[in-house]
């Protein structure tokens, strides 16, 4: 980012980010089955390892702490196998919002079981072009054929990658 | 004479028109014996010199200029003076001749005997007839040296030149491209600055001259032979620049010009040379460019996402605030300092008002850079600054934003700062209490500053520790760190103060936190003789169990905080002296009493035995390190029979015994050794009870590890004895027992691991460099020969044993061998062989050998089957190292990608979650693999 070109959003709202989950006994029990609940997506989402997590492209800051992923808005049914993510871009004509939508989808396509249906959309009322964005993330073939484009398919695992995560 | 001179023809005739270089060598040594003169030489040449071909003319010149390369020590005044001129003329010569001329122009430089006025007309006759820039490279560097040599012995009537000469310079380097003659001009240029030559109307052209290359950008070719970094000519370059003050004019718009630039490397480059700038530069220099600066600073600063620029930028802002502070101001001026601080201020202290948004942090960098700059910047800022951060504490307390506060100057601010870090401490908020207490802490190291405020300060620490809130772990420990430097600072304050009122607090509820203070502030003489008494009386009224109230685990902290104390006073000998003459005595009393009572001691544990064992050896090592004519004769002579008696409770006082005598100096003896010995050993047979005998069999080991002459084979391994082979053989056959292969096979884990308390070197205990490599190399060939046995199990895992404790660099060498036997450890039945395969691969599989290459295939084929593993410590252990794997090269593990990602699919869906997580991890990293935007 140099002093050149201007940033959208130059100054945005940081949020405090959530502590690591703590290790519970039934975490080491062989014989306890843990469900996948809430918050283990919400730690793949975001702090899986901390430099692992999706960083929004315009600012080295992860989406925790841009408020752009929440526990809150994630939800899981381990027996039904559905999984519905709901992302919040930072002001309401954020451009990255599709590249920031199709992150997660691919993302969770990776680190979820194959019985799982996968549904990522925006939070309502949060963005200009809600509609649009959410029907691009819900076509399967468009997604596909997203990734098949090498140029998107570098930007999302940029975004995904363990070595991306300042601004170099 | 005339042989000479003939001599002397031939030579020439030889070198200009046989074109033999080697006759110039001979021609030199001829003149430095004294054989012909250089005028000699120059009649010698005459033909050659008035000839018509140019060529011919410059190979004339060309062996007078090498000669004098080397004669130019033995020349006289007259003889310089005809050279001069003679090269002055042939400077106006034909092309071809010039590289000559300028290579004799040099050496004559060189000359102590230079005549008056020749410096001048060289010069003058160089940059006049010379275009230094449509010469070659070698020549161009030969005009600097010429200049340099100059400038180094003739200052003075350069300087009667006047601007003429660096005009003369200017038009010289005008246009200069190679780096290692650029170095050359940057020296001149240095020179030129510091000496002080006059510049005149020309200041502007040579700034602009040498100005042209900033910043430089330059890659030095692969394998260049010259060596001439980056860095190099950026600095010399820089010590140009920002080496006048007469350049500020100049060079600060063009700082402001290449701030803008996209490069990353520039931006550095720029801000660094503000940095610089900032030493000599003063308010009249900068005032005028104050605006521009900051605000191109401000925007490096908030918008930058490198650390690079931020850091150089952050320094830049302290060097222009500290050069503001230190200039003197003319009366009529106003303050620039105040009027940049205010700049400052205004952009920035608005953002502080608004603690949630990202521009907080960068703000309140750029502040703090600004007020660590100078004792007036700070006052400014601070008085600024603190106001709205102290009412912004008092309307949200949420988060912490004391940070800010530089660790100086800070006497204004004394009673706020104070009353801020009371009430911080007081709320319930533990980060914010964690930094209060390091700001206390900082704080109290400005000894002098707080002193007047001890007294108030104890009192808030022994809020603070016997408060109820300190309930979270980390903020109790920064208090208790707070507690140990200050009572470093002011012993007796704390002596005085808090000691008395953590002695009254011992029994209350707080207890634990009581006994922890007193550990940590015990960190000076004077105060470990009044904290460690209350102590013993703990250990004493839970002993003859007055203090009923206290819990064994209280009892084991004090122990532990008896050992921390001894820990930290280090070698200082008066608290060795106050541990022999009261601790250790006390101890083995009352731990010698609690055996003799027996079972009724519930509250007297085995750990905490062990702690109170592990203090008294850290105490005698102390103490004994100062003063070896101590023998502990007396401390325990009653030990002995205690070994005799068959009641666990008394035999475990034998590890108070191995405490004392393991840890002393090899020089020292010890009474009735031998006695000692066989009742050791007797012991550590017919014991039952596990502590006991395995305190006995340390402590034997411990004995023999120091004896004159001489677990037993780990004493003896340890020095690398003999016997110890034969005690190993013996461990390997019982490995082929049936019943106890698994038991020998952790023997190795033994042999090869560190104990902590005995048998280090710590404890004085004999140890060879290198055990166990040496061991490994011995005994690794007869685990690999019999592993064929049936018994495969346990040779795997002694295997696996002891390759986890070698160092890397040995396992790394020794793997190529090992490697078949590892992957079938990895196929082995037994989790614990499989998890230590795991644990001894995962390492090695982040920076694999070659020899691992040839295996991947088995590799990966093991690892995969051990993903459905029942037990999920195995399960994550293999997944860790298929993560390891992704990180090979490339062409090595691509194949297996469809692969892996397909097997891992599986455990993504594990019913463990800390299973799932690994193999999240796993699968992403290999998604990636021979991806684009890895």
């Amino acid at each position: 980012m140099s002093g050149g070109t201007r940033l959208e959003n130059a100054n945005p709202l940081v949020f405090q980010r959530s502590g690591e989950r703590l290790l519970t006994a039934t975490d080491e029990d062989e014989n306890v089955a843990d469900p996948i609940d809430d918050r283990e997506i919400f730690d793949i989402l975001i702090r899986t390892v901390l430099s692992q997590s999706i960083n929004d492209p315009e600012h080295p800051l992860s989406l925790e702490e841009l408020n752009v992923v929440e526990q809150l808005r994630v939800n899981v049914n381990d027996q039904d196998s559905t999984v519905a993510v709901e992302f919040t871009p930072t002001i309401p004509h954020c451009s990255m919002a599709t590249l920031i939508g199709l992150s997660i989808k691919v993302k969770l396509l990776r680190s979820l079981p194959g019985r799982f249906k996968i549904d990522v959309h925006i939070t309502p009322g949060t963005h200009a072009s809600e509609d649009a964005v959410n029907k691009q993330l819900a076509d399967k073939e468009r997604v596909a054929a997203a990734l098949e484009n090498s140029q998107l398919l570098e930007v999302v695992n940029q975004c995904l990658s363990s070595r991306a995560i300042s601004g170099e | 004479m005339a042989a000479d001179s003939a001599l002397l023809l031939g030579l020439v005739e030889e070198f200009v028109t046989g074109q033999q270089d080697s006759k110039a060598e001979e021609t030199a040594t001829g003149v430095k014996n004294g054989q012909f003169t250089i005028l000699q030489l120059v009649e010698a040449l005459g033909l050659s010199l008035t000839s018509s071909e140019p060529q011919t003319r410059g190979r004339g010149v060309q062996l007078l200029s090498q000669v004098l390369q080397q004669c130019y020590g033995n020349l006289q005044e007259s003889e310089v003076e005809v050279l001069v001129t003679f090269y002055e003329n042939r400077l106006k010569d034909h092309y071809v001749i010039m590289p000559h001329v300028l290579e004799g122009l040099k050496a004559l430089t060189k000359c102590l005997v230079l005549p008056p006025g020749s410096a001048v007309s060289i010069l003058k006759s160089v940059f006049q007839d010379a275009h230094v820039q449509s010469l070659m490279l070698a020549q161009r560097s030969c005009v600097y040296c010429i200049l340099i040599n100059l400038m180094d012995s003739r200052e003075e009537e350069l300087k009667g030149l006047g601007s003429d000469f660096v005009f003369g310079f200017v038009q010289s380097m005008d246009g200069e491209r190679d780096p290692r003659n650029l170095l050359l001009a940057f020296q001149i240029a240095r020179k030129i600055i510091t000496q002080g030559y006059e510049m005149g109307k020309f200041t502007e052209e040579f700034f602009e001259v040498t100005s042209c290359y900033f910043p430089i950008d330059f890659t030095p070719p692969p394998n260049d032979p010259h060596g001439i970094t980056q860095e190099e000519l950026i600095l010399s370059l820089r010590a140009v620049l920002t080496g006048s003050q007469r350049f500020a004019e100049y060079l600060l718009p063009l700082i402001v010009e290449k701030l803008d630039s996209d490069v990353q490397s520039a931006k550095v480059d720029s801000l660094q040379t503000l940095a610089a700038c900032g030493s000599l530069y003063g308010h009249k220099e900068l005032s005028e460019f104050l605006p521009g600066l900051w605000s191109s600073l401000r925007r490096e600063v908030f918008q930058t996402a490198s650390e690079k620029v931020e850091t150089a930028g952050l320094s830049a802002v302290s060097a222009l605030v500290a050069s503001l502070s230190r200039s003197v101001l003319s009366s009529d001026s106003e303050d620039v300092l105040h009027v940049f601080l205010d700049l400052i201020l205004k952009d920035c202290l608005h953002h502080l008002a608004e603690p949630d948004l990202k521009l907080v942090w960068p703000s309140a960098k750029i502040l703090q850079a600004a007020s660590n700059a100078s004792y007036r910047a700070s006052l400014k800022v601070m008085s600024a600054v603190m106001p709205s951060l102290l009412e912004q504490y008092n309307t949200q307390t949420q988060v912490s934003r004391e940070r800010q506060h530089p660790d100086n100057v800070l006497v204004e601010f004394q009673k706020p700062l104070c009353s801020a870090v009371f009430s911080a401490l007081a709320e319930s908020s533990a980060g914010l209490q964690i930094t209060a207490t390091r700001l206390l802490t900082s704080l109290g190291k400005q000894s002098g500053e707080v002193s007047n405020d001890v007294p108030l300060l104890l009192l808030l620490l022994v809020k603070s520790v016997l408060a109820n809130h300190f309930c979270s772990l980390s903020s109790s420990l920064a208090v208790m760190e707070c507690c140990g430097a200050l009572a470093y600072i002011y012993p007796e304050a704390f002596a005085m103060r808090m000691v008395p009122r953590l002695k009254e607090a011992i029994f209350s509820a707080v207890r634990r936190r009581c006994v922890t203070a007193l550990a940590s502030v015990s960190s000076q003489p004077s105060l470990v003789q009044e904290s460690v008494p209350v102590l013993l009386q703990i250990l004493t009224s839970a002993h003859t169990g007055m203090g009923n109230s206290f819990s064994s685990d209280e009892v084991t902290s004090v122990c532990h905080s008896l050992q921390r104390i001894a820990e930290q006073a280090g070698q200082d000998p008066e608290v060795g002296q106050i541990f022999h003459d009261i601790v250790i005595p006390r101890l083995l009393g009352l731990a010698i009493q609690a055996a003799l009572q027996g079972e009724t001691l519930s509250h007297w544990p085995a750990h905490q035995v062990h702690y109170a064992s592990l203090m008294a050896s850290r105490a005698v090592r102390l103490f004994l390190d100062g003063d070896v004519s101590f023998l502990p004769e007396n401390a325990f002579p009653s030990n002995l029979q205690l070994l005799k008696v068959n009641s666990c409770y008394q035999t475990r006082t034998v590890c108070l015994l191995m405490a004392c005598v393991c840890s002393l100096p090899r020089s020292v003896e010890i009474p009735e050794v031998d006695r000692l010995l066989v009742e050791l050993e007797e012991l550590s047979f017919t014991c039952l009870h596990p502590f006991s005998y395995t305190s006995a069999a340390k402590c034997f080991a411990g004995l023999i590890n120091k004896r004159p002459e001489g677990r037993t084979i780990k004493t003896l391994l340890l020095r690398y004895h003999p016997l110890s082979t034969s005690l190993t053989d013996k461990l390997f056959s019982l490995l082929g027992d049936s019943e106890l292969a698994s038991h020998a096979a952790d023997g190795f884990y033994l042999l090869m691991s560190d104990s902590p308390d005995v048998l280090n070197r710590g404890c004085h205990a004999n140890v060879r460099i290198m055990y166990r490599q040496r061991f490994f190399a011995e005994n690794s060939a007869k685990l690999v020969q019999s592993f064929n046995s049936a018994r495969k199990a346990a040779y795997l895992k002694a295997l696996s044993h002891m390759v986890n404790n070698l160092p890397k660099q040995v396992q790394l060498t020794e793997l190529p061998a090992l490697l078949p036997l590892l992957l079938e450890a990895l196929s082995c039945p037994d989790q614990g062989v499989q998890l230590s395969t795991l644990s001894c691969l995962q390492p090695v599989l982040l920076d694999p050998p070659a020899a691992l290459t040839t295996q991947l295939d088995g590799l990966v084929a093991r690892l995969l089957a051990l993903n459905s593993s029942p037990s999920m410590k195995v399960r994550i252990a293999s997944l860790r190292c298929i993560l390891a794997l992704s990180h090979l090269p490339d062409h090595l593990v691509l194949p297996f990608r469809a692969k892996i990602l397909q097997a891992l699919a599986v455990p993504l869906d594990d019913k463990k979650r800390l299973v799932r997580k690994e193999a999240v991890l796993a699968r992403g990293e290999w998604f990636l693999l021979g991806n684009p935007g890895r």
